[in-house]
Parts: C-alpha cells; sequence; structure tokens
C-alpha cells in the first residue's frame, strides 16, 4: 500500500519539485526575464481562479479560451476522420490507389502546420470574416488527418484471409464485406489513428490560433508575449499540455475497449 | 458422371525461382452423397486441396468441377469448416451464424433466420454460448460453431478441413459421432480432411491417402467396406478396420521414403579447384569466374 502511493503519487510530485525548482533558479540566475514561479501564479491567479470569467474579447478565464479551443479542434478533427478514414481505406485496398497516391501523401505528410496556415488563409481568402476561421480549420483537418490515413491503411491490410475467406464463401457483397467484416477488423488500427491524429489537432490549434489572433489559448499566448506579459505564456503553456495529456488519455480508454473487443 | 471431379490439378505457391509444388496430379472424384476422407501428412498440401474445391484457389493446371461445372469462385453451396474455425471475432455466436443464413437465405422472414440459427445452434448443443463471442469459447466449442456456420447454410457438398484436430480425445470422439450422425441425417456430399487415419476409417466411405511434400499426390482410394452404423469399440477388434488401417498407413509411410531425401552439406574446400564451368559466369553483374569454394552450401540428392 505505501510503496503503490509512492508510485503514483509522492515520485511525480518529487518531479514537479524539481522542475520548478530549476525553474526558480533560471529565473534568478541566467534567464532574468523568466519570470519566477511565485510571480507567475499571482499573475495567472486570477485566470485560474475564475476560469470562465469574461473580461473582454482576448481577456478572459483559461477555461473559457480552452474551450474555445476545443471547439475549433473539434471541428478540424472531425473533418481529418471525415476525409481520412475513407482514404485509408482506399490506400489499404487497392494497390493502385497506393501507388497513385502514397508518394504525395508522404511529401504532404511531414509539411509543419506553420506553413499550411498560409496557404489555408489564401484558399478562404473570400470568405470575408471567416477566412481566418476556415484557415484554421484546414489547417489542422490537413495537419491531424496522416496518423488516421496510414493506420486505417495499415489495418485494411492486415485483415486477416481467413475473415477474408468467409466473406468469399458467403459470397458477402461489397457493401456487407465491408461493413460486417473490413470495419470490424480495422477497428483497433483506426483508433490508434485517431488517438494520434487527435494529439497533432492539439499540437496545430495552439499554431493557428497564434497565427490568425483568435480567441483561444494559442491565441491569448501569442498575445500576452506581445504585451510583454510572460507569466501569462508560461500559463499557457501548461494548460495547453494539461488539455493534451487528457485528450490522450480518454482518447486511449475509446481505444483499449476496441482493442480487447 | 461423378459429383465432384479433380483432373489432373497441380498447384504450387511462389513465382518463378521460389517457386515451389505443392500439389501435383490430383485425380480424384466424389459421388453424390459420398462421404470421402483424405488422410496426409501436415503440411503435405491438404488445406490446398480443399481451397481448391472450395474455389478459394484456382488450380494451375487441370480443372475442378462440381456437378460438371467449373469451381471458379467459393459460394455458400460447398460449406466449409476451416481449419482455424474462421468465426468473426466482433460477432456473437449466433450473429457468426446469422451471418450465414442471412445470406444464403435472403428470402427468409427475420423470425424464420433466427429459428433457423437457432436450430443449428441446438444441433452442436451450444445454446447457452449463444451470446458468447469466440474469444470466451475453448476450442472445441469454436469448431462446433464452424460447423453449425457451414450446416445452417444447407451446402450441397461440406468441406471440413481437419474439424477435429485441435481437440482432446474424448471430445473429439463426441464430434466424431456428431459428424457420423449429421451425416446419416442430412446424406450431404462429405469431403473430410484428417491426420488421423482411424477417424477417417470410421467416418469415411472412402479413404484416399496424400503423399507427403513437397509435388504431394493422391493415392489409391481405399473403400471402407465395414457396415454403418460402425460401433467404435468393436471397430478396434474389426479385422477389415485392422486391415485398412494397415493399409493406408504403409502406403502413406512408403510415400514419404520413395521422396528423394536432399541434405544440404556444407563445402569447405581449399581454393585450388579449376574453374567450374557448370557455374554462370556472370552472377549479379560481376565479371569475374565463381570458384566452387565460394559457394557456401549446395543442395546434394541422396538416393
Ligand atoms: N499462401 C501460401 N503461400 C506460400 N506457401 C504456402 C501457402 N499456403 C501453403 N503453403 C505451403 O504449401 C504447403 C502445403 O500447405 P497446406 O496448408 O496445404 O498443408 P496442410 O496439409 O493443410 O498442413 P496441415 O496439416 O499442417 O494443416 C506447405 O508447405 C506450405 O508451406
Ligand atoms: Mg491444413
Amino acid at each position: 500500500m505505501k510503496s503503490f502511493k509512492l508510485d503514483w503519487l509522492i515520485l511525480p510530485l518529487i518531479g514537479i519539485a524539481l522542475v520548478v525548482l530549476a525553474w526558480q533558479v533560471s529565473s534568478k540566475t541566467w534567464a532574468k526575464e523568466l519570470p519566477t514561479p511565485k510571480k507567475t501564479w499571482d499573475a495567472s491567479k486570477d485566470y485560474v481562479m475564475k476560469p470562465f470569467e469574461k473580461r473582454g474579447e482576448m481577456d478572459q478565464g483559461i477555461l473559457r479560451f480552452t474551450w474555445y479551443s476545443l471547439i475549433l479542434v473539434a471541428k478540424g478533427y472531425a473533418l481529418a476522420l471525415l476525409v481520412g478514414t475513407p482514404v485509408g481505406f482506399f490506400l489499404g485496398l487497392s494497390k493502385a490507389f497506393t501507388k497513385t497516391f502514397d508518394p504525395i501523401i508522404q511529401v504532404l505528410r511531414p509539411v509543419s502546420p506553420l506553413a499550411w496556415l498560409p496557404l489555408g488563409l489564401v484558399l478562404f481568402l473570400g470568405a470575408g470574416k471567416q477566412a481566418s476561421e476556415l484557415g484554421a480549420l484546414f489547417t489542422i483537418a490537413i495537419c491531424s488527418m496522416w496518423p488516421t490515413v496510414l493506420n486505417t491503411a495499415v489495418g485494411v491490410r492486415a485483415v486477416p484471409q481467413d475473415y477474408l475467406n468467409v466473406a468469399k464463401v458467403l459470397k458477402l457483397s461489397r457493401w456487407k464485406t465491408l461493413t460486417k467484416v473490413l470495419i470490424p477488423a480495422t477497428l483497433p488500427y483506426m483508433f490508434t489513428g485517431f488517438r494520434l491524429s487527435l494529439g497533432i489537432a492539439w499540437l496545430v490549434i495552439v499554431a493557428a490560433e497564434m497565427l490568425t489572433g483568435r480567441p483561444g489559448v494559442g491565441g491569448f499566448l501569442w498575445q500576452e508575449y506581445n504585451a510583454l506579459v510572460y507569466e501569462h505564456i508560461i500559463l499557457c503553456i501548461i494548460t495547453i499540455g494539461v488539455v493534451g495529456f487528457v485528450l490522450d488519455r480518454l482518447m486511449s480508454l475509446v481505444e483499449s475497449r476496441f482493442k480487447t473487443a | 458422371m461423378p459429383y465432384l471431379e479433380l483432373k489432373s490439378v497441380s498447384k504450387g505457391y511462389g513465382v518463378n525461382g521460389s517457386r515451389s509444388e505443392v500439389l501435383r496430379d490430383i485425380n480424384f472424384t466424389v459421388e453424390k452423397g459420398e462421404f470421402v476422407a483424405i488422410v496426409g501428412y501436415s503440411g503435405a498440401g491438404k488445406t490446398t486441396l480443399i481451397s481448391l474445391i472450395a474455389g478459394l484457389l484456382r488450380p494451375d493446371t487441370g480443372t475442378a468441377t462440381l456437378n460438371d461445372l467449373e469451381i471458379t469462385a467459393p459460394g455458400p453451396d460447398r460449406g466449409i469448416v476451416f481449419q482455424n474455425y474462421s468465426l468473426l471475432p466482433w460477432l456473437t455466436v449466433f450473429e457468426n451464424i446469422l451471418l450465414a443464413v442471412d445470406q444464403v437465405f435472403p428470402n427468409y422472414s427475420p423470425e424464420k433466420k433466427r429459428q433457423h440459427a437457432e436450430q443449428f445452434i441446438a444441433m452442436v448443443n451450444l445454446t447457452p454460448a449463444r451470446e458468447k463471442r469466440p474469444s470466451e469459447l475453448s476450442g472445441g466449442m469454436k469448431q462446433r460453431v464452424s460447423v453449425a456456420r457451414a450446416l445452417a447454410m444447407d451446402p450441397q457438398i461440406l468441406l471440413l478441413d481437419e474439424p477435429l484436430s485441435a481437440l482432446d480425445a474424448l471430445t473429439r470422439a463426441t464430434l466424431q459421432d456428431e459428424i457420423s450422425r449429421i451425416w446419416s441425417e442430412s446424406r450431404k456430399t462429405v469431403v473430410l480432411i484428417t491426420n488421423d487415419v482411424d477417424e477417417g476409417i470410421y467416418l469415411a466411405d472412402r479413404i484416399i491417402p496424400l503423399s507427403a511434400g513437397p509435388g504431394a499426390t493422391l493415392g489409391p482410394s481405399f473403400t471402407v467396406d465395414i457396415p454403418r452404423p460402425r460401433d467404435r469399440k468393436e471397430l478396434n477388434h474389426e479385422p477389415r478396420f485392422k486391415r485398412l488401417r494397415r493399409e493406408v498407413m504403409e502406403w502413406l509411410i512408403a510415400s514419404n521414403k520413395k521422396k528423394a531425401v536432399t541434405l544440404t552439406k556444407n563445402l569447405v574446400l581449399p581454393d585450388i579447384m579449376p574453374e567450374d564451368l557448370s557455374v554462370p559466369r556472370q552472377l549479379g553483374g560481376r565479371t569475374k569466374p565463381i570458384r566452387r569454394s565460394e559457394i557456401k552450401a549446395e543442395v546434394v540428392e541422396m538416393n
């Protein structure tokens, strides 16, 4: 019992304490501009203790900002899954499709969100006020869909021949083969892709908000950097990290349900 | 006219260089309503043979016909019990069978489909496991679901690929009786693949040995002239049974011996050999002649 508590409580707390100490020391020695932990807390208290308050467009509680960001991520992520899953299926099913599109996917995959965003803004220039949101959605979707595409394709290729033989012997139609055999057999792989995609979508949101200046954690971070309120940068970083961690955990739960099934 | 006929069928895997012939010159007929057993060594090509009959594979040469029609694709008229059960793990026992029923009898009402599926679950005594998934079943239970699925399709011919090989002796005997009973009730044509000669003799009208691979071929067909119903206990004292078993075993053993035995021997020779002209000079784009001593191993045929 004692060692159990040590494992999940004491040791992580020691880790956090060490990092805070290093932070404290850094801000006193070589990084004089870096706010100390104490200063950071004092400046952030309002945002954390009243997390849903709205004082102005760019001055809101931290969870309110997080909420805006999450909504935008959800939209872009949904778009990524909607496009990525079918593309993954086509890649897994058709050699010709793979040969045609695999090179271009491999080239587009490593492109950074910071590179996609300007293109997204240009693409939706005609949309007027909506341009920045559409551009951000485009960027989130195109950056986060690759794990879904690739994992789905791998999953489809890994469907055991036995299951396909059953489909053949029963003379299942194409549609039934897809819904009764291919999709259930691929689900565990798909969900691994979904989880990785969500991680990337969350990474991208910050970049997207920073560049478009939309309200949200990323936008707030960038604004406070420009306003020289460095404490809030740290607040945002911590928030982004915690939210990303929680999202990943939630997705792992969903994923493991499909693994055992 | 035979019901099922394979004429000089051969089948191999791989392409060109690495190609190996698994089945060679297979000739094989089955009459309607007949129960034929094929026995052979592990890896001889039994699953390959049954896949050819099922239409999952096409022969490289020769033809396979059912009812005088060439077998080109699998279909529900040939119920197959796969060696590894091949149940869909995300469906329950009932759903696995219902999927087949749904496919073969699309005109049934939903109620009738359900009844039909349940009838076959009951037949293999799995009603209590109706809502279980394959991962919750024992090997023998999976085997039975697989049999029930094949039978529920009401196929013209039943192909059983070592349906009992994964089971312990007791369960195996029970299911053998089950298969025997099902067959005598439905009089379906059955091709049973097995690695157990006794099982083949106990169940079948004819038993055919498959020689050891590679390039396995079927031996003579031995008619099992033991009247049914056969009694397992008495069978062991039955002279016809003993004689059949001996003959089939002897044929199988002889087929394995006849095969040229090859062994790979390592060559440790000093580099004083003259150039070997039978070895290609320009292997892999190099112009230097290859010396025998550079060959690390070679296959030598022993007789
Ligand atoms: N898809 C494949 N690709 C290449 N080689 C294969 C393939 N399937 C089978 N083989 C080879 O063909 C030979 C016969 O295989 P097969 O599965 O028909 O044997 P089997 O008699 O059913 O064996 P067992 O009793 O163990 O089930 C084996 O040597 C195997 O390695
Ligand atoms: Mg086999």
